[in-house]
């Protein structure tokens, strides 16, 4: 089929079976632009930023386990969305970002709206390409979206010239993808996964360390059956919340700096920690020489680089866990005795009992952690859930009842402030059934808000909950505990009117100061249907608790805070 | 951490911007490289890049983890059993010996190999810190440029 480039970056989509793309035209792009208005295929999604079209195409990818796609064009528009790049290469997020370039005869003169976007989004993807010549444009987009979803997922960048765009050139998509420098180990080894069953049937103290690689590879039911087989209890990292029920009694908490005392103390505990898909962050081992110090390491992972990258394993199985998950079920149920572990549990409900997830009501401002469990009590399952980043974000992974995979869309390697609200629009765009909810913060809400715009064109409800505490409240806290209450600028007492600014873009807005009217506020929000915004005032200096300090040790956790 | 010198060989497609992406592996971690050499491996679509690093045992293996992560990236050798060689070039007015260099290249399997009107070229190839020691020892007849070629290298 003799097409131009453009053509066949429409027909690449529609073969793929794309449904939506976010994006934002400009000079060097418009060519593709002409033929997405020609098409009926798929939908157009015009945020309002660069930035808020990736990371909507993050939240679109995240709910509904898609590969996400953006599009830009060149210089600032690419530069624009390198965040959203950098946010979904940190958490491993199946994305493909097309972005115009100048023409081939410009490229290194310092053209206008020139930037070298591969040399820029080389280090913060998993793959990207620069077309020089359109016959090269099926094979270059296929192997993208192939390389996307497939081993341990991740943002693919193509950048396309403007006038590769227009030359036309031979097209065929039907050939299969042949990448001999690529074959990601899928199936684990399966004598490594014998000898970690052995170990598992002979440990005391073992412990699930459930990460967000078991959302991506979709094996959260898989993760249910094996732990309800083996009794064996479990934490979550930030990015696994939901994989277990949160009523499922073997599930103790989130573990990490703002984890529960009862999961890093079982982590410091534990005897065989059973790693999945998990990566051993900084923010979740604290200091790595004291981090289970008594534990052998089963880790699995798809990627080879992450194990023993941070801490040394010693049951090393690089696979899809899933795919390992299936091989050891047969194995598990053979070999370990779900009765062995009695000791271990008590062990653990004690550390519950002694310190649970907890916060005090005091004085007549709301606390924070209240408004997340109340959305959790009067939406429950019916919401997904976004966030920005900082103390919202915390006390959201803590208090909020997650039920399932991919209720849970959050920024959790990069910590992208304004990230929430693109992110819940994508969110509601692929799962329009469920409320989707954005919680954040005065500061966060800030970096994105134009995306008020995008959620009233586009009739995408989000409903954005802002913990109004007057502050950039995360820095304050580490302000106020170890700066010795220098509160360099993060004081945001000066505001915009949130209820009239949303109201400017067609939305709706609620000023909340009581729990009742909080209460209507979601109610109302929620049946009116538009989106919204509900702003809550909070407790000013409520720090998210317990906290291992940078650095410290898991076990060794501040549970409160005395202001000196 | 003991630092240890090491002698990466990594098999990669010959593309645009492989070098790119290989190089700025270890400029984005602050791991430095000593040498690196890349040419076409002949009647094949790729090429092979050796790479001379130092770091500790647990760099190296993350170093060779990440190369392998690379798309074009087809093998990496990372072990001691590999034949390496370097070869240099320095070049020494006339006024020296001539009889004197073209001996001490003879010892570091090497000779003269270009003359003009006032310099003379010699070049020389042997294991790399055999070319180190050759290096130091033409320094008595005042080089005025001194270019050694980084490591190649091949497993056994």
């Amino acid at each position: 089929m003799q097409i131009s480039g453009a053509q066949m970056v429409i027909e690449a989509l529609i073969a793929e079976e794309v449904e939506v793309i976010f994006g934002y035209p400009g000079g060097a792009i418009m060519n593709v632009y002409d033929e997405i208005y020609k098409q009926n295929s798929f939908q157009h999604v015009l945020t309002r930023h660069e930035q808020a079209a990736v990371h909507a195409a993050e939240g679109y990818s995240k709910a509904s386990g898609k590969v996400g796609v953006a599009m830009i064009t060149s210089g600032p528009g690419f530069t624009n969305a390198i965040t959203g790049i950098a946010d979904a290469y940190m958490d491993s997020i199946p994305l493909v970002v097309i972005s115009g370039q100048v023409p081939m005869s410009l490229i290194g003169t310092d053209a206008f709206q020139e930037i070298d976007a591969v040399g820029i989004s080389r280090p913060c993807t998993k793959h990207n390409y620069l077309v020089t010549d359109a016959a090269d444009l099926a094979r270059v987009l296929k192997e993208a979206f192939y390389l996307a979803r497939t081993g341990r997922p991740g943002p693919v960048h193509v950048d396309i010239p403007k006038d590769v765009t227009a030359q036309i050139a031979n097209f065929d998509y039907s050939k299969e993808v042949e990448l001999e420098t690529y074959k990601p180990t899928v199936k684990g080894n399966a004598r490594q996964i014998k000898k970690a069953i052995e170990a598992i049937a002979t440990s005391k103290r073992p412990l699930l360390y459930l990460g967000g690689g078991i959302i991506n590879a979709n094996a959260a039911d898989l993760v249910r059956e094996f732990s309800k087989m083996t009794q064996i209890p479990a934490v979550e990292t930030f990015m696994a919340r939901g994989t277990l029920h949160h009523e499922d009694p073997l599930l103790i908490s989130m573990l990490g700096m703002h984890g529960s005392y009862a999961a890093n103390m079982a982590m410091s505990e534990t005897d065989l920690v059973i790693g999945l898909g998990a990566r051993f962050d900084d923010r979740v081992t604290g200091k790595l020489s004291e981090f289970a110090k008594n534990a052998q390491i089963i880790h699995v992972d798809i990627d080879p680089a992450s194990i023993s990258k941070l801490v040394n394993a010693h049951f090393p199985i690089v696979g899809d866990v899933k795919n390992v998950l299936e091989m050891m079920m047969p194995l598990a149920k053979e070999q370990i005795d779900p009765t062995r572990y009695e000791a271990w549990h008590k062990t653990i409900a004690n550390f519950n009992k002694l310190h649970p997830l907890s916060y005090t009501e005091e004085g007549d401002r709301i606390k924070p952690q209240w408004v997340v469990e109340r959305i959790g009590q009067l939406l429950g399952d019916d919401a997904n859930i976004s966030t920005d980043v900082g103390q919202h974000q915390m006390w959201t992974a803590q208090f909020y009842p997650f039920s399932r995979p991919r209720q849970w869309i959050s920024s959790g390697g990069l910590g992208t402030m304004g990230f929430g609200f693109p992110a819940a629009l994508g969110v509601k765009r692929a799962d329009p059934k469920r409320v989707s909810i954005n919680i954040t913060g005065d500061g966060s809400i800030l970096m994105n808000i134009q995306e008020l715009m995008t959620a009233v064109e586009y009739d995408l409800p989000v409903i954005n909950v802002i913990l109004n505490n007057n502050f950039l409240g995360m820095v304050r806290q580490w302000q106020t505990m170890f700066y010795d209450k220098r509160h360099s600028s993060t004081d945001l007492s000066i505001q915009p009117d949130f209820v009239k600014l949303s109201e400017s873009f067609g939305g709706i807005g609620y000023r909340v100061t009581t729990k009742e009217e909080f209460d209507f506020a979601l109610k109302d929000a929620v049946e009116k249907n538009v989106v919204a915004i509900i702003d809550v005032a909070v407790n000013r200096f409520e720090n998210v608790l317990p906290m291992v300090p940078a650095g410290g040790s898991l076990f060794n956790m501040m549970l409160e805070y005395k202001e000196k | 951490m003991e630092e240890a010198r090491r002698v990466i060989s990594v098999i990669v497609l010959n593309e645009a911007s492989v070098l790119s992406r290989i190089s700025g592996l270890f400029s984005g971690r602050g791991y430095n490289i000593d040498s690196l050499t890349v040419a076409p491996i002949p009647d094949s679509k790729y090429s092979r890049i050796t790479i001379v690093t130092a770091g500790s045992v647990r760099v190296i293996e993350q170093i060779i983890k990440q190369l392998h992560k690379l798309i074009p990236v087809l093998k990496v050798y990372e072990h001691a059993d590999l034949v390496e060689k370097e070869m240099a070039m320095v070049k020494i007015p006339l006024s020296e010996s001539i009889s004197d260099i073209e001996a001490l290249a003879h010892a570091y399997n090497g000779r003269i190999v270009n003359v003009s009107h006032d310099t003379l070229i010699v070049m020389v190839a042997d294991e790399p810190h055999r070319v180190g020691h050759f290096v130091e020892a033409i320094k008595r007849f005042h080089p005025k440029e001194i270019v050694r070629s980084g490591s190649v290298a091949l497993e056994r």
